[in-house]
């Protein structure tokens, strides 16, 4: 490989680590823009979907690499699978919100926050006795299809991230733009109290925007899986982190920046793995955040304090 | 006018408190359908606390609240808006990054979808042409006279029978203020009842039918507003006899 080839090869990656951290992202910053609550409980949420995932691909007597799909019932697995990590993980954070952090909702300062710390333990805990704490194989029933763009190959797999992330971010965006229920959540994000006096239920709003946010993050789980072959009990911290950052980088409370921010650190990520080293990415993706949180808090597609005049 | 003499609004001996701090103090008002009441008073004297009272944004700690013969002090805001209560807000706080038409939607967010919401919308942009013109424009980027149109028209898009407006006059220029107040009369002749705090005393006593006047959360001295135009303490206290009235 030329290093053009292998830049064009970690541009690829990069894009598909991208779009799972863009899903995961957009959970924080719903959440966040909504209650101004930074969810903690996320991260975890993520990591029980990508073993909501590999249960359900098991289900199918998939297990390892060694069973490969194609065709209907390859579309079928797949999609059966998305469906039920996402559903699942949506069910936890709707569960998460109305049981634990709505009788919260009126308490003032951090508890609600410290709260969701908690829930992320639970979760973490709860799958660490079941499951363990050693690293499982994710099943991926994928043909090795490849296609080759210059020196570099565009795996089948990548292409499901991608084509998988673009209609949930599309799908997102009309949601938000478009429908009834999308409105009132920008309404209530931009003046919760204005909101409530046009008539709108803000406890629905706050309801829909965990579950929306979660089940993301359950199709994050399962790109997880599928991208790296792998899960297990702490993926959470890292890759919630960077997507917690690529929310901040972004701008949080808004949507298309936590896509572009989301983007962005998968691309940081898989290049500065390639230039400068793996063991340097932490670094150059935090020190990216320290700065971004110095030179500009609102991030890149944020806006100043809303003007409510 | 439809004022036909039987209320819409009634508080009875309302007590709200915010912490320890005694917001409004045995409150009552009455309001007859058809009616423009304004409700006077200086700065931090419960008027907006009554406006949130009414739209059940804070709950009165005693007393009731009847909407056309409902109690209403425990209902959810939804559903008083959904009775047909609608505000017209301090400060207009429209969505700021929403478009005016899509502000104008979230008026109508507890109304069915379809004709009855594009005849509301039509009786909107003839009310307000300007509002028309900027119906693609962000709330945000519209100056504070258009803003309090889109505001008056998005309480407008609820079918509200009553419209509680917290100062009206804020922020706008003479010019501005003079259409709202038009505008105002034009909807209460249309059948709407009007509950309205200002500071603008002299405006508000010109269109209004009876007025209150606060203090310190305590209703002080009601009246109808021919009675109030003529009263010294208001005179003195409101209408600029002896100040520089700013707002006039």
């Amino acid at each position: 490989m030329t290093t053009a080839d292998l830049f064009l090869q970690q541009a690829i990656n990069g894009l598909s680590l991208g779009a799972m951290y863009s899903l995961l992202a957009l959970g924080f910053t719903l959440v966040y823009g909504i209650m101004e609550l930074i969810n903690f409980s996320h991260f975890n949420v993520f990591m029980v979907g990508s073993f909501v995932a590999m249960v359900t691909l098991q289900m199918f007597g998939l297990s390892g690499q060694d069973t490969i799909l194609t065709g209907l019932p390859l579309v079928g697995v797949m999609l059966v699978a998305f469906l039920a990590s996402m559903t699942l993980c949506g069910a936890i954070g709707v569960a998460i919100e109305r049981f634990l952090l709505r009788p919260l909702r009126a308490v003032k300062g951090p508890a609600a926050m410290i709260t969701t710390i908690g829930v992320s333990y639970v979760l973490f805990n709860a799958v660490l006795l079941s499951i363990g704490a050693d690293s499982k194989n994710f099943p991926n029933p994928l043909p090795p299809l490849t296609f080759a763009i210059g020196g570099a190959v565009l795996r089948l797999r990548e292409i499901l991230i991608w084509i998988i992330s673009l209609v949930l971010m599309g799908g997102l965006t009309y949601f938000v733009q478009f429908t009834r229920l999308g409105k009132a959540m920008r309404a209530t994000a931009q003046d919760p109290e204005a909101a409530r006096m046009m008539g709108v239920e803000v406890d629905r709003v706050v309801m829909t925007a965990f579950f929306v946010g979660s089940a993301l993050a359950g199709a994050s789980g399962m790109i997880f899986g599928l991208y790296y072959n792998l899960s297990k009990v702490d993926i959470g911290f890292a890759a919630g982190l960077r997507a917690f950052t690529a929310a901040v980088l972004g701008g949080i409370g808004n949507v298309p920046g936590a896509m572009v921010g989301g983007v962005l650190i998968g691309l940081i990520e898989a290049l500065s793995g390639q230039v400068v080293g793996t063991a340097w990415t932490d670094v150059i993706i935090f020190g990216i955040l320290v700065l971004v949180l110095v030179f500009k808090p609102v991030g890149l597609m944020g806006r100043v304090a809303p003007n409510k005049s | 006018m439809s004022r036909d003499g039987s209320l819409l609004l009634e508080f009875t001996n309302v007590n709200t408190y915010y912490g320890d701090l005694h917001a409004l103090k045995n409150v009552n008002y009455t309001i007859g359908k058809g009616e423009i009441v304004s409700l006077l008073g200086g700065n931090a004297c419960g008027k907006s606390t009554t406006m949130k009272t009414i739209m059940g944004i804070v709950r009165p700690a005693t007393g009731t609240v009847i909407f056309d013969g409902k109690p209403i002090e425990k209902l959810p805001t939804s559903e008083r808006v959904k009775l047909g209560i609608a505000p017209v807000l301090e400060a207009r706080r429209l969505f700021p990054r929403m478009t005016v038409y899509e502000n104008l939607e979230m008026g109508a967010y507890t109304q069915p979808r379809g004709a009855r919401f594009s005849e509301d919308l039509e009786r909107v942009y003839s009310l307000f042409p300007r509002v028309k013109e900027r119906r693609n424009q962000l709330g945000g980027t519209l100056s504070g006279g258009e803003q309090q149109m889109v505001a008056i028209g998005r309480a407008l898009m609820a079918r509200p029978r009553l419209i509680c407006m917290d100062e009206p006059s804020m922020g706008l220029s003479p010019l501005y203020v003079e259409q709202v107040f038009d505008i105002i009369q034009e909807i209460n002749k249309q059948g709407t009842t009007i509950f309205m705090v200002e500071q603008n005393a002299n405006m508000a006593l010109s269109i209004a039918h009876r007025a209150y006047v606060l203090q310190t959360g305590a209703v002080v001295l009601s009246g109808t507003a021919a009675e109030l135009r003529v009263n010294p303490l208001i005179r003195e206290a409101y209408l600029g006899e002896l100040k520089v009235d700013v707002a006039a």
